[in-house]
């Protein structure tokens, strides 16, 4: 078949080291002493453990829920006995720990009771849910939840799905072999992936020092009656990176800004359509994948290893050699060495290396860049390295952003070709882990402020809800204590003094008016007001109802009296707010 | 005559090409934001007072009317940097220990449900009711330490965040005189020295 095909810029061409293992079929490898299976092994969130220690699990069991959308289960990869779920050391250049649930198998890897279904009957929707549910990741490198990935846009229509089988990595040939062996449920795995986004055409990629893999594959679509194209790429690393890839087979060009699919284009690993078709035709969860051990081994192969299986147990299967010092997990131009030996194989773990300083001689120190340019014709994204390098060296990280340094896919073209030896890469990882920090700084600190300020917002209401509720409290009772010192005004006036009750009753109704309608900005102030008003008006109203009794027939000293007394009282409501207190005792002695 | 022209044509061009960029200048007039807002975004937020303010906004108010720009712990000395860079200020050392980012955890069995912590709280990171045992939501907590000293019986206490896999970073690449043959670094970002194996 023949097909127009676009190139991507720059690219290098390193030794691809792939003939050593690729001379023996896969194999299985044993079932490891002991699975350290960890929780986190995709994009996304966290995976929520299901299993304690002492747990009696089985093959496929689940022992991770995946955590919201963007995540995927994790199985027990044999049957066996749950040992902890404790922290252990990652295959992550960090070297830190992890939850992972580890488990001691019993050797009869049991599988849990498989149900059979066919997809076709099924709702895309529940599909989806049971590739989540069944862990199907990215096995390419990415680990992103598989999912998460096959919703169509919805303006833009799907041109095309391409599936990545370029493997262009050197040393890794877990991709050729699959192909190669079991191209059929590649095949299938695929035909799941058209069914849920509707491509126009499927275009399988696969680089043409493959031509067993292309073979493979075309008699497997031919097979199982598909019209699916598989289109030799030439042999140019990264062309097996997505958006090569795309690119190549399509022309389309991906912004690190954009999702494929809102360009019509969406990209799976064969590996992962493998998983897929394994999961929703099988009812296997992922609990293994294929594993290239290579390197500086005796007997380089690949291996169909359960995750979780310590990274020196299988490499021990492969023979190495003594001088072996370290073990790069994934491709010498991606890959890195892991911190431990006894690390887990994990989901995105597709090749072993040993290393040694033969395959690996210890690089030069780094000398000043000489802006030759060489790593920017390298650079597969047209970006310009050297620019990028200086200002992420120089911590001038907005610069390294206007460089458009999130569009570097960290294919190490441009460490490969510089001629100085610098370890471009690693400043450009530096740079984009401090700009990740900041933003999750920048954003903790805005939702900080958004809720401090809402605090501060609640705050005020509850003062002015709490200031307006004492008003209104304050309000009822002053108009209550009205009430009665006017009804007790009243009644001796009726006998006594008219004109003193009019004059009594008078002042107290007038302050319970403006103190019924406390504005909601100084209603603590009004409830205050409305408070003093009250108390000052009871006192007022005991005084005015009181005094006509007291001062009938007094004796000259008990008008002296009442004369002093009457001083201090004055006296007494300057300083006083209550008054009544100092008004109160003379009473009952009269 | 030919000077004359020569210079009415020069004339000319300068009143056109004034008035282009005089109507440019009030046309694409940088809407700029005001100097409290930028060095608001510069601080933590974490609203803890030790810049001897109520907040990080009024202390933002006081630099922009002169106060001391090396006065904020929590933004430490990258901050006080940002700050000089943004008003052209002299960078001091910051008036205060650096300390790592911290998060406040309750000790869940002490804690007697008091609610002094949660009035405390500047971003209501604590969550509890009255008599119920409290707790603080990790990814809300500040680290401001404004919840220590209301608790009655002394059940929280603040705990330095560890690095783990997720706020880990990659570190600036250090040119390596190398002894150790197992180092992260000689391979990670691609080996350009790799060869052919055998
Ligand atoms: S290849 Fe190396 S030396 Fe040449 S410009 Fe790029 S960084 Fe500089
Ligand atoms: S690592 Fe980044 S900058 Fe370097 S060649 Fe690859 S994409 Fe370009
Ligand atoms: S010291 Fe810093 S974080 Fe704390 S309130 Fe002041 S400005 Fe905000
Ligand atoms: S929980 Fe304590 S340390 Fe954390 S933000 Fe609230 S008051 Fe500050």
């Amino acid at each position: 078949m023949l097909m127009n095909l676009f190139k991507f810029k720059g690219g290098v061409k390193p030794p691809t080291n792939k003939t050593q293992s690729v001379t023996l079929p896969i194999a299985v490898a044993p079932i490891p002493s002991r699975l350290v299976v960890p929780l986190h092994q995709s994009i996304g969130g966290t995976p929520r453990p299901v299993v304690q220690a002492g747990d009696k699990v089985l093959k496929g069991q689940l022992i991770g829920e995946a955590d919201g959308w963007i995540s995927a289960a994790v199985h027990a990869p044999t049957s066996g006995t749950v040992l902890e779920v404790a922290m252990h050391t990652q295959p992550h250049p960090s070297g830190l720990d992890s939850l992972c649930v580890v488990i001691e198998p019993d050797g009869k890897d049991e599988w849990i009771a498989r149900d059979l279904v066919d997809y076709k009957s099924m709702a895309p929707e529940s599909v989806r849910e049971k590739l989540q549910q069944s862990g199907v990741v990215g096995l390419g490198g990415a680990v992103f939840p598989t999912h998460g990935k096959l919703t169509a846009s919805k303006t833009v229509p799907m041109d095309e799905l391409v599936i990545n089988g370029a493997e262009c990595e050197p040393f890794i040939t877990c991709d050729d072999l699959l192909m190669r062996e079991r191209a059929e449920e590649v095949v299938r795995g695929i035909g799941i992936f058209r069914d849920l986004l509707q491509p126009k055409k499927v275009l399988i990629g696969i680089e043409d020092n493959k031509p067993e893999a292309a073979a493979a594959m075309r008699a497997a679509v031919e097979a199982v009656g598909e019209d699916f194209v598989v289109v030799q790429v030439p042999t140019l690393y990264p062309a097996g990176g997505a958006k090569q890839l795309i690119r190549v087979l399509t022309g389309k060009e991906v912004p690190a800004s954009k999702r494929s699919t809102d360009l019509g284009v969406q990209c799976f690993n064969v590996a992962t359509a493998y998983t897929a078709w394994r999961a929703i035709a099988q009812g296997e969860p992922v609990v293994s994948r294929l594993v290239t051990v290579t390197g500086n081994v005796g007997e380089p192969r690949n291996y169909e290893v359960l995750i979780g299986t310590p990274m020196d147990e299988l490499l021990k299967l492969a023979h190495p050699h003594p001088d072996t010092d370290g073990i790069i997990m994934g491709g010498p131009m991606m890959g890195f060495l892991v911190p431990d030996r006894r690390v887990p194989v994990i989901k995105a773990t597709n090749c072993l290396i040993a290393h040694d300083e033969r395959l690996f001689p210890p690089k030069a120190p780094e000398m000043p860049c000489i802006r030759c340019g060489a790593c920017a014709r390298a650079c597969p994204h047209e970006l310009q390295p050297f620019e990028m390098y200086w200002f992420s060296r120089a911590k001038n990280f907005g610069k390294t952003q206007e460089y458009n340094i999130f569009d570097c896919i960290e294919c190490g073209c441009c460490s490969f070709v510089c001629p100085s030896r610098i370890p471009l890469v690693q400043y450009f990882r530096f740079a984009k882990s401090e700009i990740w920090a900041r933003e999750r700084e920048k954003n903790a600190a805005d939702q900080a402020k958004a809720r401090f300020e809402f605090k501060q917002l609640r705050e005020e209401r509850e003062k002015a809800e709490k200031a307006e509720k004492l008003a209104k409290a304050a309000a009822a009772q002053a108009a209550k204590k009205a009430a009665e010192a006017a009804a007790a005004a009243a009644a001796p006036a009726e006998s006594a003094a008219q004109p003193v009750a009019a004059e009594a009753a008078a002042p107290v109704t007038a302050p319970v008016p403006p103190a019924a309608a406390p504005a909601t900005g100084d209603a603590e102030k009004a409830a205050k007001m409305a408070t003093i008003e009250a108390a000052m008006a009871r006192a007022k109203a005991q005084r005015e109802a009181v005094q006509p009794k007291n001062t009938d027939n007094l004796t000259p000293e008990q008008q002296k009296a009442a004369a002093d007394i009457e001083a201090r009282r004055v006296a007494a409501h300057l300083i006083e707010p209550e008054p009544a207190q100092p008004a109160a005792p003379p009473d009952p002695k009269s | 005559m030919e000077i004359a022209l020569a210079i009415a044509i020069m004339a000319l061009g300068a009143v056109v090409l004034g008035a282009a960029l005089g109507f440019a200048s009030i046309k694409f007039k940088v809407e700029g934001d005001p100097l409290v807002e930028k060095i608001e975004a510069i601080l933590p937020q974490t609203q803890c007072g030790q810049c001897g303010y109520p907040g990080c906004r009024p202390y933002a108010d006081a630099i922009a009317n002169g106060e001391e720009i090396n006065k904020c712990p929590p933004g430490g000395t990258e901050g006080v940097q940002r700050l000089a860079d943004l008003l052209g200020r002299e960078v001091k050392p910051l008036d205060a220990e650096e300390k790592p980012k911290q998060l406040a955890i309750i000790d869940e069995n002490t804690c007697i449900g008091c609610t002094l912590c949660i009035q405390a709280c500047p971003v209501d990171a604590i969550v509890g009711a009255a008599k119920q045992m409290h707790t603080i939501i990790a990814q809300q907590c500040t680290g401001c330490e404004l919840c220590l000293p209301p608790c009655p019986v002394e059940c929280i206490r603040m705990e330095v965040i560890q690095e783990n896999i997720d706020n880990w970073k990659w570190k600036y690449p250090v040119v390596e005189i190398k002894a150790a043959p197992i180092s992260a670094s000689d391979t990670t970002g691609g080996s350009g020295g790799m060869k052919e194996a055998a």
